[in-house]
């Protein structure tokens, strides 16, 4: 049974579980939409959140041609026409370890990088 | 394909890793959401850091871990001007009236388990993205934990601390760069002030603009950093070291640093204008004096002058003082600080090693939550903690008066020993100029070794009358539209801003989530395009390991509150006691205040564990406080969004399932 108090302007509703499991009979409007990466269009959310300093960073063009180029990309396999420009992100990165290389330093993460950079393939190409 | 690529992969997998990453670095209102279960990481609709929850509750699994509270604090999310909005139909009495009991066995919580699908899907298709980012390009190496050479600047200002260990130490602006010549005469965007809405903006200025020139003018000597963890998380690691290089734990149990990015992320101030792909620059510990509007021209310290394309004000707050310290001499002001920057952090840092007491006066957020940080952080030397403030529980000005009292209560468990209903009236030296006696008004005195005045924050608008732009008469702060704009081209976010929020009205907020909401519209309309307030920030508070919430909208304790608890399977002893007492043949009590025994709440703890508290103005809902129930940011701003007059809230609190887990 719930329990209700009043104190002074403030009201208290104590309620159990049993009240609460019917559902609301409160109509909301639609959540605020939260797009990702990428927006329900296709293209590319250059301020999700999810890329972090990525594409502010000092190599922040050269992230956004490589991930454009990719993103878009019709070769089999994707994106083998960007080598380029990876390559040149890569060149950028390079010039700042602490920005970009942070955690790079351990061997295993390579080994296990090379596994997962297969599945991941595999999983992109279902994907698209 | 792309070898080299690979090497940047993630440790674990692609997607956790960028999803960790996003996590740590961003704003989500989950803050508080995923210790144990992941539920909550739907992609924020706010970004950037928020400095997440730390992990203090590795022992006690029960403990909500939030995160803290930007020492902006003070609670200033007021409007002068509530909604006009009200809603006849809403007679008052049905708030009372006992709450339908429901006859149907549904399970529970379908309405709700909508919006985890939604929230799900949301989840899933940006799952599947950092997927592909994460395994192609990025890889969480970029983003991992920020990792920066705080050793080195710290260096710079450590040096003065040990001068003089009972005199507040004199410490040396960081300048950087040294001479103003280095600083391009003209910029894009120019960014005054160097906090959380500044480093927001820029941040939405590159995404907009890929090589825009922005140049940020910060009067403080540090990179851009968050405040919150500075009351709270950095208080709460074992690792003396981890704090003392700014790092501390997240809620998901990583570590990262305060800063919101290492000093190579920016581009060197001499080579901006010349950066193949623009940048950003900062010029660290130099200040604008003034701002020629109509010329769009700033005037630096040195008489320098910068012409801009675009600017922003982000000058943030300062901290108030007391008038008995304005007025104090030299030798007791020794003896007093105020808590706002990473220097006092060091300082409060420093000193805690060697002094038996201090008094916190203020029992707003800052004040509450430093009470709870230091009391037990102070434990092991046995250091005792007083905070001191005038309203009749922590948090006073924020939570109805029973929540408050509780609050209290568990400041006070946390060792805090906590005078309300109090002010101090006068000090002065004693035992020799090592202590300070606090004069209170309940006529009781105090000594201390040090004080912290937690009394509120003023917005920094010292370049307001010489430009002409004008400041709001009552809620303070430079007046600006709702696209943030104070004038052509000159835009206004943070603390300092004073908006109108086309939901609640003009206001003023001085919350972490502001600065991050505000700095990235600014910098979106700095770049072009246009875009109201509209996305409500949140804030949140932990006060020691059982009190933490969040809140969204004008939470003002001096409005209507309707609270909606989880009542517990066992009936509490006190609250027997209670009905007992009062003769409840109804479910409706009428608890007269003069029966409430000011130490002993009449609720148990047990009883306000989880809840939501919505806030009510001309029966409007105009705010939500959700009580140590995480991950329901987003029901709430719908519930905001909406038509906001309801019969009866108690169907609204369904929505909450505040039965359900907290997390």
């Amino acid at each position: 049974m719930s329990q209700v108090i009043k104190d002074g302007k403030d009201t208290i509703i104590f309620a159990t579980k049993e009240d609460h499991q019917s559902p609301s009979k409160v109509i909301l409007s639609p959540p605020e939409p939260s797009p990702g990466l990428i927006f329900p269009d296709g293209s590319i959310n250059w301020n999700c959140p999810c890329l972090g300093g990525m594409a502010t960073g000092p190599c922040g063009v050269e992230f956004r041609e490589s991930f454009t180029c990719f993103h878009y990309s019709k070769e089999e396999p994707k994106g083998m026409e960007c080598r380029e420009k990876f390559t040149a992100m890569w060149a950028c990165m390079d010039q700042y370890p602490e920005v970009y290389t942070e955690g790079l330093k351990d061997d295993e993460e390579f080994l296990n990088a090379e596994e997962q950079a297969d599945k991941t393939t595999k999983n992109k190409e279902t994907n698209s | 394909m792309l070898s080299k690529l690979r090497l940047i992969r993630p440790p674990v997998s692609p997607g956790t890793r960028v999803l960790n990453s996003w996590e740590s670095k961003n704003y989500s209102d989950k803050k508080n959401g995923g210790g144990k279960n992941n539920r909550g990481k739907t992609p924020p609709l706010i970004q950037v850091i928020k400095p997440v929850k730390i992990n203090f509750s590795k022992k006690n699994k029960k403990i909500y871990e939030p995160v803290n509270i930007p020492k902006k604090e003070i609670i200033v999310s007021e409007s002068n001007e509530y909604p006009l909005k009200t809603c006849p139909i809403v007679a008052k009495d049905e708030f009372s009236t006992t709450p339908n009991l429901s006859t149907t066995a549904q399970s529970s919580g379908s309405e709700k388990s909508n919006g985890w699908q939604n929230d799900s899907k949301n989840k899933q298709s940006f799952r599947n993205w950092s997927l592909f980012g994460g395994a192609i390009i990025l890889s969480g190496t970029i983003y991992g934990i920020y990792h920066f050479d705080l050793m080195k600047q710290k260096k710079d200002d450590n040096h003065t601390t040990k001068e003089k260990k009972n005199a507040k130490k004199i410490r040396k602006l960081v300048q950087i760069p040294s001479l103003s010549e280095s600083i391009p005469d003209n910029i894009q965007y120019l960014l005054i002030g160097g906090g959380t809405a500044s480093f927001s903006a820029f941040r939405a200025i590159k995404s907009a603009d890929p090589t825009a020139r922005v140049l940020v003018i910060s009067a403080e000597g540090y990179l851009p950093h968050m405040r919150p963890p500075l009351s709270k998380e950095l208080w709460y690691g074992d690792d003396t070291e981890m704090a003392k290089s700014l790092n501390f734990h997240q809620w998901n149990g990583t570590s990262r640093s305060l800063f919101y990015e290492p000093e190579p992320f920016y581009t060197p101030v001499e080579e901006l204008t010349t950066a193949k792909n623009g940048g950003i620059s900062l010029a660290r510990g130099w200040k604008v004096k003034s701002i020629d509007v109509s010329k769009k021209k700033v005037k630096l310290n040195d008489g320098k002058e910068i012409s801009y394309d675009k600017c922003l004000i982000a000058t943030g707050s300062v901290p108030k003082t007391l008038k008995l310290y304005d007025d104090a001499s030299e030798e007791l002001k020794n003896k007093f600080s105020v808590f706002r920057s990473i220097s006092d952090f060091e300082d409060l840092w420093e000193q805690l090693g060697h002094i038996k007491s201090i008094a916190i006066i203020g029992g707003g957020f800052l004040g509450s939550e430093l009470a709870a940080s230091l009391a037990n952080k102070g434990k092991k030397n046995g250091v005792k903690i007083y905070q001191i403030f005038k309203e009749n529980g922590n948090m006073g000005k924020v939570l109805p008066k029973y929540l408050s009292h509780w609050t209290t209560e568990k400041v006070r468990n946390e060792g805090v020993e906590v005078v309300t209903e109090t002010e101090v009236e006068n000090c002065s030296l004693e035992n020799n100029k090592q202590q300070v006696n606090l004069i209170l008004s309940n006529g009781k005195n105090i000594s201390v070794d040090h004080v912290i005045m937690a009394v509120g924050a003023k917005p920094n608008t010292e370049l307001a009358a010489d430009a002409g732009l004008e400041v709001d008469s009552k809620l303070d702060g430079y007046l600006v539209n709702s696209e943030l704009q104070a004038r052509t081209d000159l835009y206004i976010a943070g603390d300092c801003a004073c908006f109108y929020d086309k939901q609640l009205g003009r206001r003023r907020v001085e919350h972490h989530d502001h600065a991050v909401i505000s700095g990235r519209l600014a910098g979106e309309n700095m770049a072009g395009a246009a875009k109201p307030y509209q996305h409500q920030p949140m804030f949140w508070s932990d006060i020691g390991p059982s009190v933490g919430y969040e809140a969204i909208g004008i939470v003002d304790s001096s409005l209507t509150t309707i609270g909606v608890f989880a009542k517990g399977n066992h009936k509490d002893p006190s609250i027997l006691a209670n009905e007992t007492d009062q003769n409840t043949s109804t479910n409706k009590k009428e608890i007269n205040e003069e029966l409430v025994p000011k130490t002993n709440e009449p609720m148990s703890e047990n009883e306000y564990k989880k809840g939501v508290v919505f806030y009510l103005k001309n029966d409007v809902i105009v705010g939500i406080v959700l009580w140590n129930l995480f991950n329901r940011m987003s029901i709430a701003r719908q519930v905001l969004k909406s038509d906001r007059c309801y019969k009866d809230l108690n169907e609204v609190a369904k929505l909450f399932n505040i039965h359900g887990d907290s997390s």
